[in-house]
C-alpha cells in the first residue's frame, strides 16, 4: 500500500544528505563516510522509487496515478500552489532514471573526486541536485516543477564552478558557471510567462486541473500557442537547444561526474520531460509542435556537425548531448512522446556511460582532455575501453543495443508522420553521430600512443569501473523495453506510458504504430548509415591517418567554421552581451544616472544657491539701502491705501 | 503579560526603544559595553513583544487590531491613534527584528561617540515603528519626519568619506517631498470639515470615508503630493539618486536599516494612503507609475551590474527590487498586493543581509571596490556560503524568500485588469534575468578565481558574533521561501481589504471628470 | 492777510523730500542726522499749519512730542556715531556695512 511517507522520503533522503554533508561535512573528514552518505541517500531514494514503481505495476492501468499533497506552499487571493507530488507512469520513469543513474554516478564520484579538498562540498551539491531534480519530475503542479527547474540550475552553477579557482577555455570556471545560469534564466523567463498564461487561462497550476480543462479546448486555440511556445523557450534553455544551447559546452568546466549526471543524463532532459508532461497542451497547438520538431531536428544536425571536428573529449560528448536532445525534441514534435521519453532513458544510460568513461580516461591521462594527445589506451584501460565501445555502439544506433531501438523509433515516427525533411536531417545526423563517436573511440583508444613518457595511464579503481560495467549492461539491454511490434515485441515502454499521453494522442489523432514494410527498409537504412559512419571513422583514423589532415586543408574554411562552433558565442557576445554591458556602463550609469538625473538634483540645489546669491545683493550692510527699501514700502502701502 | 497590557501593546513596542534611548543618553560616554548592552536589550525586548503581537494577531479578521486612541489636539480632532492590520504587522516585526541585528552588527565598528549612535538607532526604530502603526495622519507625518533626524546624523557622523553630502542630500530630498504631503494632509483634513456633518479631522479611518468624494481635479493634486513624497522614499525612478549616495556613505547598520525598513515606509504609504484615499487619481496615474516601476526594475538592474563598488551594486539592486513592489501595488489585485507585501519583507531581509555581509568584509579590508577582492571563497568559505545564499535569495531563487514575492507580483501584474496589458509583467520578468547577472557576476569577481591580492590571503572567516548576526536572517530567508504561509496568512485579509476599499471607494464617486467608461464598467472583482 | 494752507504744506513737503534725499544719499553720518532733523521739522511745520488752519490745538501739542523725540533721537544717534568713530575711525556710512550676512 502506498503511503505518502514513502513518497516524501524519496525526496527527503537526498535533502537530508545535502544537509548533513553540507553542514557537517567539513568535520566528517573521512572520504568513505561522506561518499557513502551521499550515495546512500540517493541509493535509498532509488530503492523506494523501485518499490513505488512495483506497486504501480501491480495496479490496473487506469489507477496508476497517486497524488500526495504535503502542504500549501504559496497561496494568495485566488491563487494557490501546493507542495504536492504526482506519481504516475511518467514520473516513475524519470524517478528511476534520476535516482538509478544518479546512484551509479555518486558511487563513481567516490573514486573520481578522491583527494579533492572540497570532497564534502561536492557530495552535498550532488545530493541537492538530486533533490531538486526529483522535485522537478515528481511535482504535480507547474510551480513546484519550476522550483525544481531553477534548483537544478543552481546546482549546475555550483558544480560547474566547483573548482572555482581554475581557468577554463578563454575564461574561468566561474565564467562558465555564470553563463550556464544566466542562459538558463533567459529560458526561465519564457517559462514564467508560460506559467502566467496558464494561470490566466486555466486558473490553476496543477497539472490535472489544467489538463482536464484543456481537454475541452479546440485545437488551434491561440492562447495554447503562446503557452506552449513560452514553455518551450524554457525548454530550449534547460535542454540546450537552439538558440540557448551555448552554455552546455562551457559546462564541461565542471568535474566529469557532474557532466555525466547533470549535463547528460538528467538536468538537460528536464525540458524534454516538461514538454512530454504537457503533451496535451502541445497537441492543442500544432504550430508549436512543428516548432519543437524543427528546432529539435535542426539542433540535432547542427550540433553533430560541430562535434565532428572538436578535439576535447568532453566537448565532443557535450555536442553529442545537444544533438541527442535534438532527437528527443524531434520525437516530441512529431507526436511520438513515448519515443522521445524512451530516448531520454537510453540516452541517460549510454551518455552517462560515455562521460564516466571519459572521466576514467582523463584521470588516467593526468587531466589531459585533448584526444589528439591520446591513443592506444585500450591496452591500458581495458574495462573502460570495452564499456566505452558499448556506449559508442549504443549511441550510434547499432542493434541490438538500446540506442538503436530508441533512435530508430524516432526516425520511423518522423517519417511516418510525413516530416520527410526532418527525417532526412535526422538520418544524416545519425550518420554523423556514428562517425564522430567512433572518431573519438579510435583516436582515444586505438592506433599508436601520441602521449609521452611521464604519463602512466592505468585502469580506474573498481569504485569507478563497476558503475561503468553496470551502465554498459543497461545501455545494452534497455532496448528490450521498447521493441517495436514490427520486430515482434510488445513495446512495453510504450504501453506503460500510453495512459499519460492518451489525451494528447486522441487530440492529435495519430494512427497507431502498425508494422509496415517501409519500416524495415528504414530500419535497415539507419543501420546502414550508422555502419557507414563507423566505417568512415575507421578509414580516416585507423587505416589512412594522413587523410584527416588533407581534408582539413582542402576544406579549410568549413573546418574553421565548424571548429569555432559557427561563431555563435562570438555573435551573442557582440550582439547582446557587449552592448548591454557597455551600454549600461556608459549610457545608463554615467550619462543618465550621474550625468542627467543626479545633475538635475544637484542642479536644483545649486539653483537655490544662485537665487540666494542674487537676492543677497540687497543686504549691503549700509543703513541707507535699508532705509531706501523702507521708503519704497511706505510709498507702496500709501499708494495701495489711497487707490483702494 | 495580561490582556490589559495587550491593548496597549503597540505603545509598549514604541516605548521600549524610546526608553532605551533615554537610558543610554544618561549613561557616561565611557561605559561602552553597558551602552551597547542596553541598546541591544531594548531592541530585543521590543522584538519579543512584537513576536507576541504576531502570535496574538487574529488573521481571520479584516480591519485594524490593537487600536489605541487618545485625543491629542481636540479642536482639530488630532489624536494619538494607533492600530495595525496584517500588512503593518509584518513590517513592524521586520523593524523590530532588524534593529537588534543592526546593533549587533555594529558592535565593534563604531568607535567614537557610541552613546549618541546607539541612542539615535533606537530613536530611528521608534520613528519607523510609529510610521507603520499610526492611524492618524498628523501623527503619521510627525513620525515620518521624526525618522529623518536620526538617519541624517547617523549618516553624517559615522558615515564614509562623502557623508555630509550624502546626509544633506538624503535629508533635503526626502523632506522636500514630505512637505508637499503635509499640505495635502491639511487640505484633506480641511476638506473633511467642509463636508455636511463633518469637521476638521486627521483621523485616517474617518478620512477613508470622506476622501473618495473629493472632486477629481483636487484629488489629482492630493494624490500627486502624497505620491511624490512616497515615491522619493521608495525610491521610484527617476527620484532614486539619493539612494546610492546615502547607502554607500552610511555605516553598515545605517545601510541595513535604511534599505531594510526606511524604503518600505514609502511603499507602505502608497498602500495605506494613496490607494484607498484617492482611487480615481490612482487609476488615472496607474499606467505612468507602473511604467516608472518597470523602468526602475530594468534600469536599476543594469546600472547595478556595472558598479565597481560592491555597496553601490547592492544599493542599485534595491531600486530594482522595489520597482517590483510598486508594480505589484499598482496592479491592484490581491495576489500582486500580497506579493508586494511579502516582497517588502523579503527585500528587507535579503538586502539587509547583503549590506551586513558587505559591512563584514569592509571591516576587514576597508575597501568596497570589487577589484580589490577575488578568490575569497578559499579564505573565507563560511562567509562565501552565506553570501551565496543571500545573493540567490535576492535573485529570486524558488525555495528562498525572493521568489515568493516576485512570482506573486508578476502573476498579479500579468493578469491585472487595471494594468490592462501583460506587457508590464513581461518587462518586469526581464528583471529576473538581470538579477541573476548582476548578482552572480559580482559574486564571481569577489569570491571565485585565484586569490590575487596578498591582503586577501590573511582574512579571517566569520566570528561567532557575525554568525549570530547572519543566522537568524538566513533562517527567515529560508522560512519565507519554503513556508510563506506563516506570513502571507497574516496579511491576506489586509491585502484583500485594501483592494476592496479601493474598489468600493472608486465606485462610490458619482460622476468623474475622466472618461465616463471608468464608472459605468467597474472591473470584475477577482 | 494770511498765507494759504497749501503754501505751508508745500513747503513742508519740499523740506521733507529734501530731508529724505539727504538721508538716502549723503555719506557723512552727521549730515544724515541733520537731514533726519530736517524731516522731523518739516513734519512739525505741517502740524502747526494744520493746527492754525483747523483751529485745533492738538497739532501744536503734538509738535512738542515730536521735538522731544527728535532731541532724544539726536542724542542717542550721536552717541552711536561717536562709538562707531572710536572703532572704525570714520563716519562715512558707506564704510559701515557690517549689518549683513
Amino acid at each position: 500500500m502506498m503511503s505518502s511517507l514513502l513518497v516524501a522520503l524519496v525526496v527527503a533522503l537526498p535533502l537530508l544528505g545535502f544537509l548533513i554533508n553540507g553542514l557537517a561535512g567539513k568535520w566528517l573528514k573521512r572520504e568513505r563516510l561522506i561518499g557513502t552518505l551521499g550515495s546512500g541517500a540517493v541509493g535509498g531514494s532509488f530503492v523506494i522509487s523501485l518499490l513505488i514503481f512495483l506497486d504501480l505495476l501491480q495496479r490496473p492501468p487506469e489507477s496508476r496515478t497517486i497524488v500526495v499533497t504535503l502542504y500549501e506552499w504559496i497561496a494568495s487571493g485566488s491563487f494557490t500552489a501546493p507542495v504536492a507530488y504526482q506519481i504516475d507512469q511518467l514520473s516513475t520513469v524519470m524517478m528511476l532514471v534520476v535516482t538509478g543513474v544518479g546512484f551509479l554516478i555518486h558511487v563513481y564520484a567516490i573514486g573520481y573526486m578522491h583527494g579533492d579538498h572540497g570532497y564534502w562540498r561536492f557530495f552535498a551539491y550532488l545530493n541537492l541536485f538530486i533533490f531538486a531534480m526529483l522535485n522537478l519530475v515528481m511535482a504535480d503542479n507547474f510551480l513546484l516543477l519550476f522550483l525544481g527547474w531553477e534548483g537544478v540550475g543552481l546546482c549546475s552553477y555550483l558544480l560547474i564552478g566547483f573548482w572555482y579557482d581554475r581557468k577554463f577555455d578563454k575564461g574561468t570556471t566561474g565564467d562558465a558557471a555564470k553563463k550556464a545560469f544566466v542562459v538558463n534564466r533567459i529560458g526561465d523567463f519564457g517559462f514564467l510567462i508560460g506559467i502566467f498564461l496558464i494561470v490566466a487561462t486555466f486558473g490553476s497550476v496543477r497539472f490535472e486541473e489544467v489538463f482536464t480543462q484543456a481537454a475541452g479546448l479546440a485545437v488551434g486555440t491561440p492562447v495554447m500557442l503562446w503557452i506552449t511556445l513560452a514553455l518551450f523557450v524554457g525548454a530550449t534553455g534547460k535542454s540546450a537547444q537552439i538558440p540557448l544551447f551555448v552554455w552546455l559546452p562551457d559546462a564541461m568546466a565542471g568535474p566529469t561526474p557532474v557532466s555525466a549526471l547533470i549535463h547528460a543524463a538528467t538536468m538537460v532532459t528536464a525540458g524534454v520531460y516538461m514538454v512530454a508532461r504537457c503533451s496535451l497542451l502541445y497537441a492543442l497547438a500544432p504550430t508549436a509542435l512543428l516548432v519543437v520538431a524543427v528546432i529539435g531536428a535542426a539542433t540535432a544536425i547542427f550540433a553533430a556537425t560541430i562535434g565532428l571536428v572538436q578535439n576535447d573529449i568532453k566537448k565532443i560528448l557535450a555536442y553529442s548531448t545537444i544533438s541527442q536532445l535534438g532527437y528527443m525534441f524531434l520525437a516530441l514534435g512529431v507526436g511520438a512522446f513515448t519515443a522521445g521519453m524512451f530516448h531520454v532513458v537510453t540516452h541517460a544510460f549510454f551518455k552517462a556511460l560515455l562521460f564516466l568513461g571519459s572521466g576514467a580516461v582523463i584521470h588516467a591521462m593526468h587531466e589531459e582532455q585533448d584526444i589528439q594527445k591520446m591513443g592506444a589506451l585500450k591496452h591500458h584501460l581495458p574495462t573502460t575501453y570495452r564499456t566505452f565501445v558499448v556506449g559508442a555502439l549504443a549511441i550510434a544506433g547499432i542493434p541490438p543495443l538500446s540506442g538503436f531501438f530508441s533512435k530508430d523509433e524516432i526516425l520511423w515516427k518522423a517519417f511516418s508522420s510525413g516530416a520527410w525533411t526532418l527525417w532526412l536531417l535526422a538520418l544524416v545526423g545519425a550518420g554523423l553521430t556514428a562517425f564522430y563517436m567512433f572518431r573519438l573511440v579510435y583516436l582515444t583508444f586505438e592506433g599508436r600512443p601520441r602521449w609521452h613518457g611521464n604519463v602512466h595511464p592505468h585502469e580506474a579503481p573498481p569504485v569507478m569501473t563497476v558503475p561503468l560495467i553496470l551502465l554498459a549492461a543497461l545501455a545494452a539491454i534497455a532496448g528490450l523495453l521498447g521493441i517495436p511490434p514490427s520486430l515482434g515485441g510488445g513495446n512495453a515502454f510504450e504501453h506503460w506510458l500510453e495512459p499519460v499521453f492518451a489525451r494528447a494522442h486522441r487530440t492529435l489523432a495519430l494512427a497507431p504504430h502498425v508494422a509496415e514494410p517501409i519500416e524495415y527498409l528504414l530500419m535497415a537504412l539507419s543501420v546502414a548509415v550508422a555502419l557507414a559512419g563507423i566505417w568512415g571513422a575507421r578509414v580516416l583514423y585507423v587505416r589512412r591517418t594522413e587523410l584527416p589532415e588533407r581534408i582539413r586543408q582542402r576544406f579549410a574554411f568549413a573546418y574553421r567554421v565548424l571548429f569555432n562552433k559557427y561563431y555563435v558565442d562570438e555573435a551573442y557576445e557582440a550582439a547582446v552581451v557587449s552592448p548591454v554591458v557597455r551600454g549600461s556602463e556608459r549610457l545608463l550609469w554615467k550619462k543618465i544616472d550621474v550625468g542627467l538625473i543626479d545633475r538635475l538634483v544637484n542642479g536644483t540645489a545649486s539653483l537655490f544657491g544662485a537665487i540666494s546669491r542674487t537676492i543677497r545683493v540687497v543686504q549691503t550692510g549700509v543703513a541707507q539701502t535699508y532705509l531706501f527699501v523702507f521708503l519704497l514700502g511706505v510709498v507702496a502701502t500709501l499708494a495701495w491705501l489711497l487707490a483702494g | 503579560m495580561n490582556s490589559e497590557m495587550d491593548t496597549a501593546i503597540l505603545s509598549i513596542i514604541l516605548a521600549l526603544p524610546l526608553a532605551g534611548a533615554l537610558l543610554v543618553l544618561l549613561l557616561p560616554q565611557g561605559a561602552t559595553r553597558t551602552i551597547k548592552l542596553v541598546g541591544l536589550a531594548a531592541s530585543l525586548l521590543s522584538f519579543i513583544v512584537s513576536v507576541r503581537l504576531f502570535l496574538l494577531f487574529d488573521e481571520t479578521l479584516p480591519g485594524m487590531q490593537f487600536v489605541e486612541k487618545v485625543t491629542w489636539i481636540a479642536s482639530l480632532d488630532i489624536s494619538y491613534h494607533l492600530g495595525i492590520d496584517g500588512i503593518a504587522l509584518l513590517l513592524v516585526v521586520l523593524t523590530t527584528f532588524l534593529t537588534p541585528i543592526a546593533l549587533l552588527a555594529s558592535w565593534d565598528s563604531i568607535r567614537s561617540q557610541l552613546k549618541g549612535y546607539v541612542a539615535l538607532m533606537l530613536l530611528l526604530e521608534v520613528g519607523t515603528l510609529g510610521v507603520f502603526v499610526s492611524l492618524d495622519m498628523f501623527l503619521f507625518y510627525v513620525f515620518w519626519e521624526f525618522m529623518l533626524i536620526p538617519m541624517y546624523f547617523i549618516i553624517g557622523i559615522w558615515g564614509g568619506g562623502e557623508r555630509i553630502y550624502a546626509a544633506v542630500k538624503f535629508f533635503l530630498y526626502t523632506m522636500a517631498g514630505s512637505l508637499l504631503m503635509l499640505v495635502a494632509i491639511i487640505w484633506l483634513a480641511y476638506y473633511a470639515s467642509t463636508q455636511p456633518g463633518g469637521n476638521f479631522t486627521t483621523n485616517l479611518l474617518t478620512l477613508y470615508a470622506v476622501a473618495p468624494s473629493v472632486p477629481a481635479q483636487l484629488q489629482v493634486w492630493m494624490f500627486l503630493a502624497f505620491t511624490l513624497s512616497f515615491a522619493i522614499k521608495v525610491p521610484l525612478f527617476p527620484l532614486h539618486t539619493w539612494l546610492p549616495d546615502a547607502h554607500v556613505q552610511a555605516p553598515t547598520a545605517g545601510s541595513v536599516i535604511l534599505a531594510g525598513i526606511l524604503l518600505k515606509m514609502g511603499t507602505y504609504g502608497l498602500v495605506r494612503f494613496c490607494l484607498p484615499l484617492f482611487p480615481q487619481a490612482t487609476v488615472t496615474f496607474l499606467p505612468y507609475i507602473a511604467l516608472l516601476a518597470v523602468v526602475g526594475i530594468i534600469y536599476g538592474a543594469l546600472v547595478s551590474m556595472v558598479q565597481p563598488d560592491l555597496k553601490k551594486l547592492v544599493a542599485y539592486s534595491s531600486v530594482s527590487h522595489l520597482g517590483f513592489v510598486v508594480l505589484g501595488i499598482f496592479a491592484l489585485n490581491p495576489e500582486a498586493m500580497q506579493g508586494s507585501v511579502i516582497q517588502m519583507v523579503s527585500h528587507g531581509l535579503s538586502t539587509g543581509a547583503l549590506f551586513l555581509l558587505v559591512g563584514m568584509i569592509y571591516d576587514r579590508r576597508h575597501t568596497r571596490l570589487i577589484k580589490d577582492y577575488g578568490g575569497l571563497a578559499r579564505t573565507m568559505p563560511a562567509f562565501a556560503a552565506f553570501f551565496m545564499i543571500v545573493a540567490l535569495s535576492s535573485a529570486g531563487l524558488p525555495g528562498l524568500n525572493g521568489f515568493v514575492g516576485e512570482f506573486l507580483i508578476l502573476l498579479g501584474s500579468f493578469n491585472s485588469t487595471y494594468l490592462g496589458t501583460p506587457a508590464f509583467a513581461i518587462a518586469g520578468a526581464l528583471g529576473v534575468i538581470l538579477a541573476a547577472v548582476y548578482l552572480l557576476w559580482g559574486y564571481q569577481r569577489v569570491f571565485f578565481g585565484k586569490v590575487d591580492h596578498p591582503e586577501n590571503k590573511a582574512l579571517t572567516d566569520l566570528t561567532p558574533r557575525e554568525w549570530a548576526v547572519l543566522v537568524p536572517v538566513v533562517v527567515f530567508i529560508v522560512w519565507i521561501g519554503v513556508y510563506p504561509k506563516t506570513f502571507l496568512g497574516k496579511s491576506e485579509l489586509a491585502s484583500r481589504h485594501v483592494i476592496q476599499q479601493f474598489e468600493q471607494a472608486r465606485r462610490a464617486l458619482p460622476m468623474v471628470s475622466s472618461s465616463p467608461q471608468s464608472v459605468s464598467h467597474p472591473p470584475a472583482a477577482r | 492777510m494770511s498765507i494759504p494752507l497749501i503754501h505751508y504744506l508745500a513747503l513742508s513737503a519740499l523740506l521733507f523730500v529734501i530731508g529724505v534725499a539727504g538721508v538716502l544719499t549723503r555719506r557723512n553720518a552727521i549730515v544724515v542726522f541733520m537731514c533726519i532733523e530736517l524731516m522731523l521739522n518739516a513734519v512739525n511745520l505741517s502740524l502747526v499749519a494744520f493746527s492754525a488752519s483747523l483751529g485745533d490745538i492738538t497739532g501744536q501739542a503734538l509738535v512738542f512730542f515730536v521735538m522731544a523725540v527728535a532731541a532724544a533721537e539726536a542724542a542717542v544717534g550721536l552717541g552711536i556715531v561717536i562709538a562707531l568713530f572710536r572703532n572704525k575711525q570714520t563716519v562715512n556710512i558707506d564704510e559701515i556695512n557690517i549689518l549683513k550676512w
